[in-house]
Parts: structure tokens; C-alpha cells; sequence
């Protein structure tokens, strides 16, 4: 293996590597520290860290696409709370009293509708004003959130219904119904990115937009189709986890868009556009939560998490940028 | 003779490959105006940033009132009373007029306080000395150019200045504008300081200079006398020798006009410009930076609306107002600034070079590799670009290979018009030539080809037409037979040819 291959599979499969360091660490620590004697990688423990990971990570999918296109998206959390609404409200709207269970599909529906709507939104604006996306959607965040309490107060918005409760607590061979929807969104939005025009222009967008612009490239529209995209996932997230618990608060997914930031920051993408990975994001969804978890089983509280969790970011950025400068200045000489 | 407010001796200033500077000796007496003169790469900036403290020169001194000198940074050079004034400005927009002519030195009181009484009254007292029309307290922003320049004229008189250096100042200026300027830089000459003016207009030199010296391939060539010279002299001293690298143009066979442009204008921009180009044929635009060249291109590639005129495709009228509309019509553009404006450097040379039409090398919903890789090859064979794989970062490749990925995205959609700007800037010069060659052989074969360049040996090398621009205008239209290089220099200086005759 020659000196560059080595540097790119360093530079790529870093997350990867990360994870595996997880593990033994949590693994052996566990031995020690562990108030339970359950091993921690742990057949159940796993698919749970799956299924856990599920909500954040459709999301950062999502904002992988965004965050490659040179855009960023603060609304998604706010995004994840609206449609968390509309689904579970959707479902006593006295209109779909008749239809029994067939009221989940639409309500499922009604959901995903709103997430494109919404992005559609936050698409429109920074196409046609030209100002920042991460203004545009701060603004946006503000103001989705906004409507999440104009809808029921400071009260909870709850329906249960088992039917929806059975199916996204179903699983295939012992894999939850939240993991089965991650990997497969993971997979069709990975071809999507490496295999189709759309993700070619996508980075081609991020990396020079006067390039882009200049090999015909409608880049606009191309924005707007991507803060759609993201939309959808984060609704599409919203639907799997309130499937099965059937209540939201107006307060939920505050901070998700931070979270889903950390996780595609940290599985490498760049934050200037134009490079990253979908299945490395994949990774840093997966490894943040194999954190949470692991650090749980040897007994830190959650404040010791997030204070961790923040210095590893900020510890792995410093790594990269290190990397890559050596990288350049090598090409220079 | 009075002592020399500056004098450079025997200045040599070399870098690695290039001796950019070669033994350059010029002075400037007190109250003269002393031009200089020379083609763009001649050494002109090279020698005012030595003098400026940007760089230290390898060989020879530099005497401020015949007291050597040794300049080591900008500031340094200013408190010995060497004062710049650049052609971009550097003016912080958000401060006030005061504060930008002292920024640095601000006056101050004690516990590091700014004594802004003073400041204002000593930054007042030069704005008047310049005859400017408005106060300190205003802030640079909201200023016109004119007057920001103004700003930094005064910003250069709050030392005793020996010598001011003009850096082509009237770039930006109207003719009502340049008027006042002069009336400094006279004002600045009676009072005894030495002014070095720098500029490629021919017209201004000999309105406000009083000596003149040329600079050629980093070496001196010699001054005149202003009153005793005329333009053609000049010129001559300035090219020195008629290059040897002249026309080897085997003209192609020409086919119809495949662009027709009528009376075209954009705004202050460029305005009733009118030319057309056949097939096979290569037409050269050469002029000054500024001089809208790279604008008519801009336009024709719908990155900017005309705001009259016509543009004729194989003589059907179309209507540009994309990127994507004149792709459509066959109009291809390679920028000035291949790194910001045509290649996506993170990217490999393949998806490079199909970028444009990427969305029609599908199978299916996904990109085929295989049509995009039919595309490299044969350009990648063509056009001989030397690339280790496909896969290589096209930021990795020198800057001769990534100007022939540009040429090949844009060949590879089958242009009808082929736009070339700046075809070798920043290339070295054996890449140089070969592109040239390569402009040749692709009009041979059919395109019709537009080449904008500010190098004057390439204008000439590669085009069967050369157009002259000044100032927005097509000063005149020479055909390959006519052009030499010194009515090709009066014509880019303004001077209409008629008059010279």
C-alpha cells in the first residue's frame, strides 16, 4: 500500500477506527466499572444502540446533503416536533374518524407532507433572498418552533394508537422497525449520492458554485430539492420515533439539529462543503451514540456525557485539520 | 541638477526560475513627475514593491536624498517619506475618513485613549489642503471612489513625503475625476516632491508627466524627455525588437459566420461593440484590464444581461440570459480563473470533464462510468493531458494540465463558439505553447474560436483577427496582415490611429 492510499484510508475510514477504539475501551472498562455484569457489546445492547441512533441519524443523512451543498439546516429539530404533531393529531381529526387504522397512512402522510412543505420553505428563502442558510434557518427554527407552541401551549400533544404502537415496535429477525428505516434511508441515500447527477452536482455545488453555475448547473432549484430532502428525513424521523410513543412535547427535539450537526462533523464532512460521506456520517451517528451508551454502562451521568462528547468533537477536528495541513504542505514542497 | 529625491541603483530582484528584476537604475528628481512605463510582467510591480519594503532586493541600494536607504517593511519605508498610493484601495469602509487617513497612528491621549480633537483637526487640515468637499467625521463607505481615492492621497501627505508613487490611479476614474487627480499630483510636483506615475495609458502619460522611463523584461531602457518624445517612441522602447514568435498561423479554411454580435452593450461596462466570428477562424480581443473585454464574454455566456444589441448564432437571433441558455445554443466559456471559475478542484479529472453534461450520461437513474469514461479518454488522449489516473484531484495537477481539463469539458460538448479567456495565465512557458497550438489545431478544425488575453505575443500568435478595446469600445479591427504590435499598443492606449497618422 502506497503512502497515499494509506493517508486517504486514514483520512476516510478515521471514524471507523474510532468506533472500534470504543469498543475495546467500553468493553474492558466495563470489566471494572460496570454496575450490571451484562457484557456491554451485548447482542440486545447493540440492536438497542441501533434503534436508539435511528432518530438522530435519519436526520443527519439528511444534513449530510445539506452540509456538502455548502448549506447547513437549524430548523430540523423544530421540523421533527411540527410533524410529531401533525401525525399524532392528524389522527382524532373528526374528517378520518371513519377510516379505523387506515387513519395511520394518511396521518403517516400527512407528516412527511409537512416536512417537505417545510423545507421547501427554508429552500425557497435562500434561493430567492440569496442570504445565508444558516440565517435563513435560524430564523426558521425559531419560528417552526413557534408554531409547535401556538399549536397546544406548553401541553403535551398525545394519541395512542396500538395498532401504530405494534408496527413501529415490530421487528425483522430481532431488528427493530427505527433500524430497519435507517439503514435502508442510509443505503438509497448513499446511492443517491455517489451514483446519480443530482449528488454530482451536489458537490460540485459545495465545492466551487461559480464553477457549477458556469457548467450549467441549476443551482438554485438543486438547493431547494436538498432542504426538501431534509425535510422529508426529518420527518420521516419524527414518524418513526412517535410512532411508538405516541405523545410529543412542545419542547421536543430542541437541540437535535446540534446533535445531528456533532454527528456529521465528526464522521468528516466538512462544514465549507463540497466533501463528505454519507456512510461516514453514518458512522458518526453510531459512534456518538456507542458514547452515550458506554459511558452509561461504566456510570457517568449525563452531564459527564455531553461534557465528553464536546471535547472529543472538538479533539477530532483539531486531529483532521492537522492531517490536512501536513497533507498540503507536503503537495507544496 | 538638483539631488535626487530617489534613486535606485543597480537593483537586482530575483525568484526562483525568473530574474525579475535585472540591474534597474531610475531616479526621480524633486518636483518632476516621472512616469514608468512598461508591458505587464516587465517588472514595474516587482520594482515598487521593492521600493515599498514588500520585498528586499538581492543586489543594489536605494538613496532617499542621496542618503542610502534600506526600506524593510511599508511602514518603514513611509516614515522615511516614500508613500504609496495603490490602485486597489485599501480603506476600511465602516471607519471615518479620519480615522482611515491616521489608521495605525492614531493621535492619542493618555491611558491609550484616541485624542479624537486632534485627529480631526490635523486630518481636516490636509482634506483642505487637497481641496476635498467633505469632512472627517464622514464615514469612507458612503464616499465615491473619486473621493475614496482622495482619502488615500491624504493618507500618504501626513508625512513629509519625498516621493509619492502613483499606482495606475485613474483606473477606476472618470474623466471629470482625473482632472482633479491631476491638479494633486501638479499641486504635489510644485511643491517639490518627487512623483512617480505608473500607467499603460499613453494619453495620461503625456498629459502629466515630465519624464518618462521604460522598463522591458526587467531591465531599464531608458528615459525620455516628455516635451521631446512622442508616442511611437515610446511604444518602440517598449517593445524593443518586433518578437520573432509572430504570426506561424496557417490560416484555416473559413466556414459561415457562426457568431454575429450587434451593437451590444452592458451598461458603463462595454457599449455598442459589434464583431462576428466564422468557423475556423481565431479572433483576438486585446486590451487593458478594464477595458470590458472579459465582460463581452461574460456576456455572450449569459453570466451578465446586455442592456442592448443583438447576438446572431449561425444566423438565427437567440436570447442568452444562462449559463445553461447559451450551452444550449452551443457557446462554450473557458474562464479567466480556472481555479475559481472552472474547475471544482476537490473533484477528480473525469467528473471534471463531463460536468456539464453529466445528466445525459445515465443509465437508468445512476451515472454510467462508462460513458463518462469514453468522454476522458478521448479527450484525455486529444488533448495530451498528463494525469497519473481519472481519479487524480484535478487540484493536484500543474496548471497547463488543468487549463486542457477545462478545454476539454468545454470540447466535449461540441461547441460552436469556443470563448478562451486568459487561455495561459499562470502557465508555465512550455504549456504555453502548446495550448497555443492547440487553439490552432482546434480552429483547423472547424470551431470558431474567441481568445481574450493580455499578452500581447499570444494575441498575436494564435489570432487571424485581432480587436482592440479601450475604455468599453472597439477602437479598431486589424486583420492578421495588418497588426503589428506598436498600432496594436496605440490602439489599446486610446489613441484613435487616424490622429497618429
Amino acid at each position: 500500500m502506497n503512502k497515499d492510499t494509506l493517508k486517504s484510508f486514514i483520512g476516510k475510514g478515521a471514524i471507523w477506527g474510532f468506533i472500534v477504539l470504543e469498543l475495546i475501551f467500553f468493553s474492558v472498562a466495563g470489566e471494572f466499572l460496570s454496575l450490571s455484569d451484562k457484557a456491554f457489546m451485548d447482542w440486545d445492547n447493540m440492536l438497542l444502540l441501533f434503534k436508539q441512533s435511528a432518530p438522530i441519524g435519519i436526520i443527519a443523512l439528511g444534513m449530510t446533503i445539506v452540509m456538502i451543498n455548502g448549506n447547513i439546516d437549524l430548523s430540523v429539530g423544530a421540523t421533527f416536533a411540527l410533524c410529531a404533531i401533525v401525525m399524532l393529531d392528524s389522527m382524532t381529526w373528526p374528517i378520518f374518524a371513519g377510516l379505523g387504522d387506515w387513519v395511520i397512512p394518511i396521518a403517516w402522510l400527512l407528516a412527511l407532507i409537512t416536512g417537505m412543505l417545510l423545507g421547501l420553505i427554508n429552500g425557497l428563502i435562500v434561493w430567492k433572498t440569496g442570504v445565508d442558510a444558516f440565517i435563513v434557518t435560524l430564523g426558521s427554527m425559531l419560528g417552526f418552533r413557534g408554531l409547535v407552541f401556538m399549536y397546544n401551549g406548553e401541553n403535551p400533544t398525545s394519541h395512542l394508537n396500538w395498532t401504530l404502537v405494534d408496527m413501529a415496535e415490530a421487528d425483522i429477525l430481532g431488528i427493530q422497525t427505527p433500524t430497519i428505516i435507517f439503514v435502508v434511508c442510509t443505503v438509497l441515500i448513499w446511492l443517491l449520492m455517489t451514483r446519480t447527477v443530482h449528488g454530482r452536482n451536489a458537490y460540485a455545488v459545495g465545492d466551487n458554485r461559480e464553477a457549477a453555475v458556469n457548467a450549467g448547473i441549476r443551482v438554485g432549484p438543486h438547493m431547494v430539492w436538498n432542504f426538501v430532502l431534509i425535510g422529508f428525513l426529518a420527518a420521516l424521523s419524527s414518524v418513526v420515533f412517535y410512532s411508538s410513543s405516541g405523545s410529543v412535547n412542545p419542547n421536543d427535539g430542541t437541540l437535535y439539529e446540534l446533535w445531528v450537526i456533532t454527528a456529521v462533523v465528526l464522521g468528516g464532512t466538512k462544514l465549507v462543503g463540497g466533501s463528505g460521506s454519507v456512510i461516514s456520517t453514518f458512522g458518526g451517528v453510531i459512534a456518538i451514540q456507542l458514547l452515550r451508551k458506554g459511558l452509561g454502562h461504566i456510570g457517568a451521568d449525563t452531564a459527564m456525557v455531553n461534557l465528553v462528547i464536546g471535547l472529543i468533537l472538538i479533539a477530532v477536528l483539531f486531529l483532521d485539520q492537522q492531517l490536512n495541513r501536513k497533507g498540503k504542505e507536503e503537495l507544496k514542497v | 541638477m538638483s539631488t535626487p529625491a530617489l534613486r535606485l541603483e543597480d537593483i537586482v530582484k530575483t525568484f526562483p526560475g525568473v530574474r525579475a528584476l535585472d540591474g534597474v537604475s531610475f531616479e526621480v528628481l524633486p518636483g518632476e513627475v516621472h512616469a514608468l512605463l512598461g508591458e505587464n510582467g516587465a517588472g514595474k510591480s516587482t520594482l515598487m514593491k521593492v521600493l515599498g519594503g514588500i520585498y528586499q532586493p538581492d543586489e543594489g541600494r536605494i538613496f532617499i536624498q542621496e542618503q542610502p536607504a534600506n526600506m524593510t517593511s511599508p511602514l518603514n519605508a513611509k516614515s522615511k517619506g516614500v508613500v504609496f498610493i495603490h490602485q486597489e484601495l485599501s480603506l476600511a469602509d465602516e471607519l471615518s475618513v479620519a480615522e482611515n487617513i491616521y489608521l495605525g497612528e492614531l493621535p492619542r491621549k493618555s491611558f491609550g485613549r484616541v485624542d479624537w480633537a486632534s485627529l480631526y483637526a490635523k486630518s481636516g487640515e490636509i482634506l483642505k489642503r487637497l481641496n476635498c468637499n467633505f469632512t472627517p467625521q464622514i464615514r469612507v463607505g458612503s464616499l465615491s471612489i473619486a473621493n475614496k481615492q482622495m482619502v488615500e492621497i491624504a493618507r500618504a501627505l501626513t508625512v513629509e513625503a519625498k516621493a509619492v508613487i502613483f499606482d495606475e490611479p485613474t483606473a477606476s476614474l472618470t474623466d471629470a475625476e482625473k482632472v482633479v487627480l491631476f491638479d494633486i499630483i501638479n499641486d504635489l510636483r510644485d511643491r517639490g516632491v518627487g512623483v512617480v506615475y505608473i500607467s499603460h495609458r499613453m494619453d495620461e502619460i503625456f498629459t502629466i508627466s515630465d519624464r518618462i522611463s521604460v522598463l522591458r523584461d526587467g531591465s531599464y531602457r531608458g528615459s525620455l524627455v516628455t516635451a521631446d518624445t512622442n508616442e511611437d517612441e515610446v511604444t518602440r522602447l517598449m517593445i524593443g525588437r518586433s518578437l520573432d514568435l509572430t504570426h506561424a498561423i496557417i490560416p484555416a479554411k473559413l466556414g459561415d459566420v457562426a457568431l454575429k454580435v450587434d451593437e451590444l452593450s452592458c451598461g458603463s461596462l462595454f457599449q455598442d461593440v459589434s464583431f462576428q466570428v466564422r468557423s475556423g477562424e481565431v479572433v483576438g480581443f486585446y486590451g487593458l484590464v478594464g477595458a470590458g473585454r472579459t465582460e463581452i464574454a461574460e456576456t455572450l455566456f449569459g453570466l451578465r444581461t446586455p442592456t442592448a444589441g443583438q447576438i446572431e448564432i449561425a444566423g438565427q437571433p437567440v436570447k442568452i440570459t444562462s449559463p445553461i441558455d447559451a450551452i444550449g445554443h452551443g457557446i462554450s466559456l473557458v474562464p479567466e480563473d480556472r481555479k475559481e471559475q472552472g474547475l471544482v478542484l476537490g473533484m477528480n479529472c473525469r467528473d471534471n470533464m463531463t460536468l456539464p453534461q453529466v445528466g445525459h450520461l445515465t443509465n437508468g437513474p445512476f451515472v454510467s462510468p462508462t460513458k463518462e469514461a469514453t468522454i476522458f479518454n478521448i479527450y484525455h488522449e486529444k488533448l495530451e493531458i498528463k494525469t497519473p489516473s481519472w481519479k487524480q484531484q484535478v487540484g493536484n495537477l500543474s496548471g497547463g494540465n488543468q487549463q486542457k481539463i477545462v478545454i476539454g469539458k468545454w470540447l466535449s460538448m461540441a461547441p460552436r463558439v469556443l470563448i478562451v479567456d486568459e487561455p495561459t495565465r499562470g502557465i508555465d512557458v512550455g504549456s504555453k505553447s502548446e495550448i497555443h497550438n492547440l487553439i490552432r489545431t482546434l480552429a483547423a478544425q472547424g470551431y470558431a474560436i474567441i481568445v481574450i488575453s493580455s499578452e500581447m505575443p499570444e494575441v498575436l500568435r494564435v489570432s487571424d483577427r485581432v480587436i482592440a478595446m479601450f475604455h468599453g469600445k472597439i477602437m479598431r479591427e486589424f486583420s492578421a496582415a495588418e497588426v503589428t504590435e506598436d498600432n496594436l499598443v496605440q490602439a489599446i492606449s486610446g489613441i484613435v490611429p487616424d490622429k497618429v497618422a
